[in-house]
C-alpha cells in the first residue's frame, strides 16, 4: 500500500481544533473554580457556563488499547473530549453536569483512580527506568508504581497541609523535574564504570567519549587505544556509557536510589527551592523497593503531622530547621563526600565583570556561582563536606 | 499472541491499587512482538537489577535531525524483538488537548508501526510512541506527518515547547499560553528538526507564578505569566470563606511574604504597591481575589537540571514584557537570547551555565536588557569590583555622583 505524501515543518496542530465548545466560549473569561472532592473540580465561566473535570491516575506509560477505552469513556460523557495533565495524569471534561456522576461511577466501575486534586499527592513525574532508558540505575515505573499503591489514599482522599509533588529519576541526568520536587528520588550509579578496551577502541569515537565527561575524567589511552578514566574525578553520571557502550555504567550491586526533599516549582509565599539530599543511598529491591516507599511515607507522613496548613514540605523544613527535620523523621543523618565541580572554563569566582548575581571569593567553586544546589556525591566515603547543610 | 514469558517479578507490580504500567505492556504484549520482548528484558532487568539497553546512533526521518531516539537491546539474540526499540516523539497540541478521533488516529498507526505502547506524555511535554524498528520510521513519519502530526525536538536542538493549561480551564492565567506555545513551536521549526544548537534549549510558558508546567525549573526559555494592576476584592465571598472556617489571619495575612495584607474580621485589605504577586493569597481565595489591569510575562532563563554544574533555577532577565500577537518583541528577544548562546557555549552546555562562565553582564549587554534590581536576589557583598573606563563615562560622571 503507498504510503501518504509526507509533508516537513508543520509543527504541533493548532490546539484550537482539540477544545471543547464550552472552553472556546469561554476561553479567558473563568472567574474561579471550586474542588468538589479528591479527583473532581469545577471551573465557573463569567457567562456562568460550568465545566467540570475528573482526574483519573494514569501509569504514564499507556497502552493504545487502553487510550481506545479512555477514548471510549470520553465520547460517551465529554463529547469526545479529554486532556492529559503535567503529572500524566487523564482530565475528563464535561460540560453536561448530568453526564459527572454517571462518568465518575463508569469511571470507577472499570477501575480507574479519581483523585491527585488539591491538597493530596498527585501522579509521581516520572522517567523511563529500565522500562526503556540506556543509562537507569533503577526502574522509574516500578518504584512510582511501588510508592504510588502505598500513598494511594494520599491521592484520592486523605488531605495534606498542601500539595506534594513527588518526582523520581532513573540516573543524575535527572529527566523529570526532580530537582525541585517535595520528595524525589534519584537513582545513582556509585562506581567508576570499569571499561573493555578491546571494544572501545573498536566501537567508540574516542574524542567523542573524552568530550562527553562533564568532569573531564577522561583522558586518551594511545597505548590500548582506548580512553582512560581518573577515579579521583569521576562521578559516575554515565555520559560516556551514552556515548561508548564499552564503558559500563550498569553495577548491579552498587546502583542504587538516593532521597530528597524540599523542593517546589511554584512562587507562592517563598522562593522556588531545590531539593536537598536526606538519605543518600538505597540498595535497589525490585520489585517493590520495601525501604524506600518506606522511607518516603514516613517523610510524608512527618510533614503531614507537623506542618502548618498551606506549608509545603520544603517551607515547614525551613521553618523547623534542617536538625529538627531528621530528628522528626528518625532519619541518620550521615557524611557524605560532596563532589564540586567546576568548569575548567568558569572563572566566575575570581570574575572580572562586577556581577550582580551574587558570589563571593571565599567559597568553594559552586557556591562562587551563586550556584547553592547539592551538586553530587559520593555515598560511603570519607566525608569532606556534610550535606546538606543549608 | 501468546504469553512469551514468565514475568514473576513484574507481576507482582499488577498488585495493589494504583493503576500498573505492567497490565500496559502485557495489553501491548498481545498484539506486539515488540512489547513482548520488552516485557520480557524488563523481567529480566527486575530479576538482575541492571538495564539493557543501549543508547543508539543517527536514526531518524530524512531531512530531520531529531524526533527519534535510537535505542537498542544489547541482548538482541536474547530480545528479539527489541533488538530496535527506538522512541518517536510526537509534538503534542499545546495543553495537551485532544479529542477522541485523533487519539484513535494516533493509536492506529501506531499499532501498525510499533508496539503499542505510549508515553502521555514525555517529560519534555511530547506525545511519546515507545518502541519501534528503524526500517518503520519513514512510514510512521509519512503517515503521522499528512494528517497533520509533527515530530518533536531532541538532542542539541530546540526541544517541543510545552505550557499550562492557561485561559483554556484556568481563572489565573495573564497570558494566552496556549497560543505562545503554538506560536513559538511553528516560530522554531527548523531549530526544533535540525540540530545546530550546542546543547538542548527548551521554552516553557506558565500562566502565573503557580506555574503547574515548572517553567521555572526546566526550562531554558521560562515565560510565566504576571500582572501590574491590582488585587480585586470581593468582600462578600472573603466573608464567605471565613463561614466556611477559613482562618484568614493565620492561612492568608500571615503567610503573605510581603505581609501587604490586612483583615479585621469583616475587611480585608491589599497593599498593593508592596504585593510581589506571589499568587498565595489568589490561589487559596480564588473566588475572592483577582488580579486586574495590564496583564503579561516574565521572562527567566537558565534553569535546569544537575548536568553539568549543577541545577538551577531560572533567572528574572525582563521583569515585565506584553506577550499578545503576533508576539513580535518577544520573539526578537528569544532570537537574540540563542542567537548569544550559540555564539558563546561550547558543545554541551546550556544557556544557564554559560551565563555563569561568562557574566551575566555580558549576556544582557548582548540582548540589550538593561540591569534591573527585579534580576537580582540581593546585590553584591564585596567591594571588590573591576571598574570600566565606560562606566565612568555612561554612569559615575554624568553629575550624580
Amino acid at each position: 500500500m503507498a504510503l501518504p505524501q509526507r509533508k516537513t515543518d508543520i509543527g504541533p496542530p493548532n490546539y484550537e481544533q482539540f477544545l471543547p465548545p464550552i472552553i472556546k466560549k469561554n476561553y479567558g473569561k473563568w472567574k474561579y473554580h471550586e474542588e468538589l472532592n479528591g479527583g473532581t473540580m469545577v471551573h465557573v465561566a463569567e457567562s456562568g457556563d460550568k465545566l467540570w473535570t475528573v482526574r483519573v491516575a494514569s501509569p504514564r506509560i499507556l497502552s493504545t488499547d487502553t487510550i481506545r477505552e479512555i477514548s471510549d469513556i470520553a465520547d460517551k460523557y465529554c463529547d469526545g473530549y479529554l486532556r492529559f495533565t503535567s503529572r500524566n495524569n487523564i482530565e475528563f471534561l464535561v460540560s453536561n453536569e448530568k453526564s459527572l456522576e454517571p462518568l465518575q461511577k463508569e469511571l470507577k466501575q472499570k477501575g480507574y483512580t479519581i483523585g491527585g486534586i488539591g491538597n493530596r499527592v498527585s501522579n509521581i513525574v516520572h522517567t523511563q527506568g529500565w522500562v526503556h532508558c540506556h543509562g537507569a540505575a533503577t526502574d522509574a515505573s516500578g518504584l512510582v508504581k511501588a510508592i504510588m499503591d502505598e500513598l494511594f489514599e494520599y491521592f484520592t482522599t486523605k488531605k495534606l497541609p498542601n500539595k506534594v509533588r513527588l518526582a523520581v529519576a532513573c540516573c543524575v541526568n535527572m529527566c523529570g523535574a526532580v530537582h525541585c520536587s517535595d520528595i524525589a528520588l534519584v537513582a545513582l550509579h556509585t562506581k567508576v564504570p570499569p571499561i573493555d578496551h578491546d571494544r572501545a577502541g573498536k566501537i567508540c569515537e574516542i574524542p567523542t567519549v573524552i568530550a562527553s565527561c562533564p568532569t573531564r575524567a577522561i583522558s586518551p589511552d594511545p597505548a590500548r587505544k582506548s580512553v582512560k578514566i581518573n577515579e579521583e574525578k569521576c562521578m559516575y553520571c554515565g555520559n560516556c556509557f551514552t556515548v561508548c557502550p564499552a564503558i559500563e555504567i550498569h553495577n548491579p550491586e552498587s546502583d542504587g536510589i538516593a532521597i530528597m526533599v524540599g523542593g517546589k516549582v511554584g512562587s507562592l509565599r517563598s522562593n522556588p527551592k531545590f531539593s536537598k539530599l536526606a538519605i543518600p543511598f538505597f540498595y535497589n529491591e525490585p520489585p517493590r523497593w520495601p525501604k524506600v516507599v518506606a522511607a518516603v511515607k514516613n517523610i510524608l507522613e512527618t510533614y503531614a503531622k507537623h506542618a502548618r496548613k498551606h506549608e509545603r514540605v520544603g517551607e515547614w523544613i525551613e521553618r523547623i530547621g534542617w536538625e529538627k527535620f531528621f530528628k522528626l523523621t528518625g532519619i541518620e543523618f550521615t557524611f557524605v563526600e560532596k563532589v564540586l565541580i567546576c568548569s575548567p572554563d568558569c572563572h566566575s569566582c575570581e570574575s572580572r565583570n562586577p556581577e550582580l548575581i551574587e558570589f563571593t571569593r571565599t567559597g568553594f567553586p559552586l557556591k562562587a556561582c551563586g550556584n547553592d544546589t547539592y551538586g553530587y556525591f559520593r555515598v560511603f566515603q570519607q566525608a569532606v563536606e556534610i550535606a546538606p547543610t543549608y | 499472541m501468546k504469553k512469551k514469558y514468565e514475568t514473576p517479578l513484574l507481576d507482582e507490580l499488577e498488585k495493589g491499587p494504583w493503576p500498573s504500567f505492567v497490565t500496559e505492556m502485557k495489553k501491548a504484549a498481545q498484539k506486539s512482538d515488540i512489547a513482548n520482548d520488552g516485557l520480557g528484558q524488563l523481567e529480566k532487568s527486575f530479576r538482575t537489577k541492571r538495564g539493557y539497553w543501549k543508547h543508539g546512533g543517527i536514526v531518524g526521518v530524512l531531512g530531520y535531525g531529531g524526533g527519534v531516539i535510537g535505542r537498542y537491546s544489547s541482548l538482541p539474540e536474547e530480545f528479539p524483538g527489541v533488538a530496535h526499540n527506538h522512541t518517536v516523539r510526537i509534538n503534542q497540541p499545546s495543553g495537551w488537548f485532544y479529542t477522541t478521533k485523533a487519539l484513535r488516529e494516533i493509536c492506529d498507526i501506531w499499532d501498525k508501526y510499533g508496539s503499542g505502547l505510549t508515553n502521555l506524555h514525555g517529560s519534555t511535554g511530547d506525545l511519546v510512541l515507545l518502541g519501534t524498528r528503524t526500517e518503520n520510521l519513514e512510514a510512521i513519519f509519512a503517515e503521522y506527518s499528512s494528517r497533520g502530526w509533527d515530530l518533536g525536538g531532541s538532542g542539541s536542538a530546540m526541544r517541543t515547547p510545552s505550557c499550562c493549561v492557561g485561559p483554556a480551564r484556568c481563572e489565573w492565567a495573564n497570558i494566552d499560553t496556549l497560543d505562545i506555545t503554538y506560536t513559538l513551536t511553528q516560530e522554531f521549526q527548523d531549530e526544533l528538526h535540525r540540530p545546530a544548537f550546542p546543547y538542548k534549549f527548551k521554552i516553557k510558558t506558565a500562566g502565573c507564578a503557580v506555574d503547574c508546567v515548572a517553567a521555572i525549573a526546566r526550562a531554558d526559555l521560562s515565560i510565566i505569566g504576571t500582572w501590574k494592576g491590582k488585587i480585586q476584592i470581593d468582600q462578600n465571598e472573603v466573608q464567605n470563606y471565613a463561614k466556611k472556617g477559613m482562618n484568614i489571619n493565620a492561612e492568608i495575612v500571615n503567610m503573605c511574604p510581603t505581609q501587604c495584607i490586612s483583615y479585621d474580621g469583616k475587611t480585608l485589605k491589599i497593599d498593593d504597591a508592596e504585593c510581589s504577586r506571589c499568587m498565595h493569597c489568589i490561589a487559596k481565595m480564588t473566588k475572592a481575589l483577582r488580579p486586574t489591569g495590564e496583564k503579561g510575562a516574565t521572562i527567566l532563563v537558565g534553569s535546569k537540571a544537575p548536568i553539568v554544574v549543577g541545577s538551577l533555577l531560572s533567572w528574572v532577565i525582563v521583569p515585565f514584557i506584553k506577550a499578545e500577537p503576533p508576539y513580535t518583541e518577544l520573539k526578537a528577544l528569544i532570537h537574540k537570547i540563542i542567537e548569544w548562546w550559540d555564539e558563546n557555549a561550547k558543545p554541551r552546555e546550556r544557556i544557564g551555565e554559560v551565563i555563569e562562565i561568562k557574566g551575566m553582564r555580558s549576556f544582557l549587554e548582548y540582548i540589550g536588557v538593561p540591569p534591573h534590581p527585579a534580576q537580582i536576589k540581593f546585590p553584591r557583598k564585596d567591594p571588590f569590583i573591576f571598574f570600566k573606563d565606560e562606566d565612568f563615562e555612561k554612569v559615575y560622571k554624568k553629575g550624580k555622583y
